[in-house]
């Protein structure tokens, strides 16, 4: 065993073999791939939900299932999506694995409370698991509106309960993580020397420290409401249902950001290396990430027009909605001109990212339609947000995941793919996704409501074609995930950079040593510097 | 060895962001302990009668009396007397245990009297004090679990001071078991007017 040998055969503690080398283990990367592993569970677990719901809306009346079933299915495809896929996946694998090698520590500042964080994902998940086989699955929807959420019969304390505890999971992983970046950063990196992706999850990390306390406390609330009916939220006895529809938002409209933010910090690495040029406005991508985690936990009433509030917040909240739209913005501009003019290198991680870039934009325009009260009005509840939403945290996150796993699967895992494959994944992906959500802007507008078991026959055609989109989808992504799991059988023969990248885990091997550092990192006065780069790769020869 | 850096200043960085997470917790009950004041004035002045202030003050002094033994006791570990740390410690646990009794005796009172969650009596009365009693029980019993946790803490605290695992030099665990220890108390400090002096 010597100092370069890669972290898979160095276990952490040492002299550890077999399983318990990773469920003990305190390796911020031995942490990130248990994260990858259960993490992937959910999401294949989830997209198979989707499926099923997609495919009972083909067409009109019963197809596969009935309604309590369909009730109970978008109710979990959106909690597991949610609370077990989009909120962890970029910052708990790609996070865990990165930041610290970007910052050049050899791991985050509390390990012990990095793998405490794994194990409540574990119990989260097994609570998630319980509620389907103990009194009935929950039949709420993932933002459990009272008064169902406490009049119903199912068992949604138990899915109440998973969601607090990945609450706490993830509130973990972010003080972890602002702690790492304040105090484990190599001498001489000063804070705008920090690589985009990180600066990312640092907004990040605020925005999951400062708002899942607010979800902790509402859904512990209906917990208390369903075990002794106090009355908080119950109009009969006093309360005020809206006021539960605030505090529930107060917590998840930041956490769209959460789930976001993430994902633009990914495209910003992406970008730059490909065009083997300088990130355009570094300084404003860092501010637009803050902005945005700032000024994303201002706009929690937008989802709430139609709820009954004063003229005054909903103008208020409407401005405020409009704010956010500017510093994602200046992100899509900042991309695109680093783009311009540059050398580009198609690769299938840029692919991904241009997926990224050009459906992020109509999600995010869309939004504004839903933003602006009185366009909100006719499409609150329908299709049209859910196509909205889908565009933003599947067309964005989702993208911007896929090509993480993309971009760094040969530093993970030390093999490269087959990148003809990875092209027609995506362009699979792609195309499903624009056949699968787009007929739902148009059946929003025509006025189907989002979670109804069954609709008039006026909108059949468009749920086929939704349907159909959705098997294209599913389909492009099984070929992605194939295409990756068939790299295992390549040699580890991955170079330490197969891209040309700058930030410092390029300049380690693939995988990385357990230290990851096996020399003291060198850091440059800027991260995005491509002079060395342009003389070593010949343009096209990344193969 | 990668997991025995000692940053005290970066360890007590991480558990003020811990504890920004705590007060967001019960800030969500004092939004809606704001929002039900604006809705039920009146209903929120004759709920705070209701309360025993003599109770209430009590449990004030006695916690701020219990965080003043927790910091004494830092400062004692710095001055080397391990002995009159750890005694200062246990002090604060036994006095976090008295507020606990009066706690009790003061939920015991109040069910006696058919006031508690659902309780017909809050049901069919006025709208307002059935809230002020279910934000009652909600805020005084989380706290009450905080305070659990916080002599849990502490006794873990002593336990370590006892085989010599804090010391001079290494009291990054006490000091920071003691900051939870304060937020608890300070958290009192604003549940007390808010539900005791509201009259």
């Amino acid at each position: 065993m010597t100092e370069t040998d890669s972290f898979f055969e160095t276990p952490a503690p040492a002299g550890y073999k077999g399983i318990w080398s990773w469920l003990i283990t305190m390796d911020h990367k031995r942490i990130a791939l248990m994260y990858l592993f259960v993490i992937l569970f959910w999401f294949f677990g989830a997209l198979i939900l989707g499926l099923l719901i997609r495919t009972e809306l083909m067409s009109v009346g019963k197809t596969i299932m009935g309604a309590q079933t369909y009730n109970a299915m978008f109710t979990l495809h959106g909690v597991i999506m949610i609370f077990l896929f989009i909120i962890p996946a970029i910052p708990a694998i790609f996070g865990n694995f990165l930041l610290p090698i970007q910052i050049g520590a050899d791991d985050v500042f509390f390990p012990k409370l990095n793998l405490l964080s794994w194990y409540l994902y574990i119990l989260g998940s097994i609570f998630a698991i319980s509620s389907l086989f103990f009194g009935g699955p929950p039949d709420t929807g993932w933002t459990f509106y009272v008064p169902f959420s406490v009049s119903t019969n199912t068992n949604v304390s138990a899915t109440l309960m998973a969601a607090f505890i990945l609450g706490m999971s993830s509130m973990l992983t972010g003080l972890n993580f602002i702690t790492t970046i304040h105090r484990m950063r190599v001498k001489g990196m000063r804070w705008l020397q920090i690589p985009l992706f990180t600066w990312s999850l640092y907004a990040t990390a605020w925005v999951q420290l400062l708002a899942t306390p607010i979800l902790s406390i509402t859904l512990l609330l209906v917990v208390f409401e369903r075990m002794f009916a106090i009355g908080l939220f119950d109009a009969s006895k006093g309360g005020d249902p809206l006021l539960y529809q605030h505090l529930f938002w107060m917590y998840s409209h930041p956490a769209v950001y959460i789930m976001i933010l993430p994902g633009m910090g990914v495209i910003s690495e992406i970008i730059p290396v490909f065009s083997r040029k300088s990130i355009f406005g570094y300084k404003a991508i860092v501010a637009s990430s803050m902005a945005i985690a700032i000024a994303g936990s201002l706009v929690w009433a937008h989802h709430m027009f139609t709820s009954g509030m004063s003229d005054v917040a909903v103008f208020v909240f409407s401005l405020l909605t409009f704010l956010v739209a500017i510093p994602s913005a200046v992100k899509v501009f900042s991309w695109i001109s680093t783009m311009y003019k540059g050398s580009i290198q198609m690769t299938p991680p840029l692919l991904f990212s241009l997926g990224f870039i050009y459906l992020f934009s109509v999600g995010g325009l869309t939004g504004l339609v839903l933003g602006a009260a009185g366009t909100n009005i006719h499409v609150h509840d329908t299709h049209f947000v859910v196509a909205h939403f889908h565009f933003v945290m599947f067309g964005g996150t989702g993208f911007a995941f896929f090509a993480a796993l993309h971009f760094w699967w040969p530093k993970i895992f030390g093999r490269m793919y087959d990148f003809k494959r990875a092209y027609v994944a995506a362009t699979m992906i792609t195309i499903g996704f624009i056949f699968h959500y787009m007929p739902m802007f148009i059946l929003g507008i025509m006025g189907h409501p989002r979670r109804y078991y069954d609709y008039m026959p006026r909108f059949e055609t468009g749920n086929m074609l939704a349907g159909i989109g959705g098997y294209i989808l599913i389909t492009g992504i099984a070929l992605m995930f194939v295409n990756l799991f068939l790299s295992f059988k390549n040699k580890r023969d991955a170079l330490a950079d197969p891209w040309g990248g700058t930030t410092l885990e390029w300049s380690v091997p693939s995988p990385p040593p357990l230290h990851n550092f096996v020399s003291p990192p060198e850091i440059k006065d800027y991260p995005y510097d491509f002079s060395d780069v342009v003389k070593k790769f010949k343009p096209g020869n990344i193969t | 060895m990668k997991t025995t850096h000692s940053d005290t200043k970066g360890s007590r960085l991480g558990m003020w962001l811990f504890l920004y997470t705590e007060i967001l917790l019960f800030t969500g009950l004092f939004i809606l302990y704001a929002a039900y004041l604006k809705k039920y004035p009146i209903d929120f002045i004759e709920g705070g009668k209701e309360l025993s202030l003599f109770f209430g003050a009590v449990n004030t002094v006695i916690l701020l009396i219990s965080s003043f033994a927790v910091a004494a006791s830092v400062t004692a570990i710095r001055k080397q007397s391990a002995k009159l740390s750890a005694g200062l410690i246990a002090a604060a646990v036994m006095i976090g245990g008295v507020f606990l009794f009066n706690k009790y005796i003061e939920w015991g009172q109040k069910i006696h009297h058919g006031i508690y969650p659902n309780a017909p009596d809050l049901v069919n009365g006025p709208p307002g004090k059935n809230i002020f009693f279910g934000l009652y029980y909600v805020i005084t019993g989380l706290h009450g679990l905080h305070i659990i946790i916080g002599m849990i803490l502490l006794c873990v605290c002593v336990f370590m001071i006892l085989t010599n695992r804090i010391h001079e030099g290494n009291d990054g665990v006490l000091e920071n078991c003691g900051l939870y220890w304060h937020l608890v108390d300070i958290i009192w400090i604003f549940i007390f007017p808010l539900l005791y002096l509201i009259v």
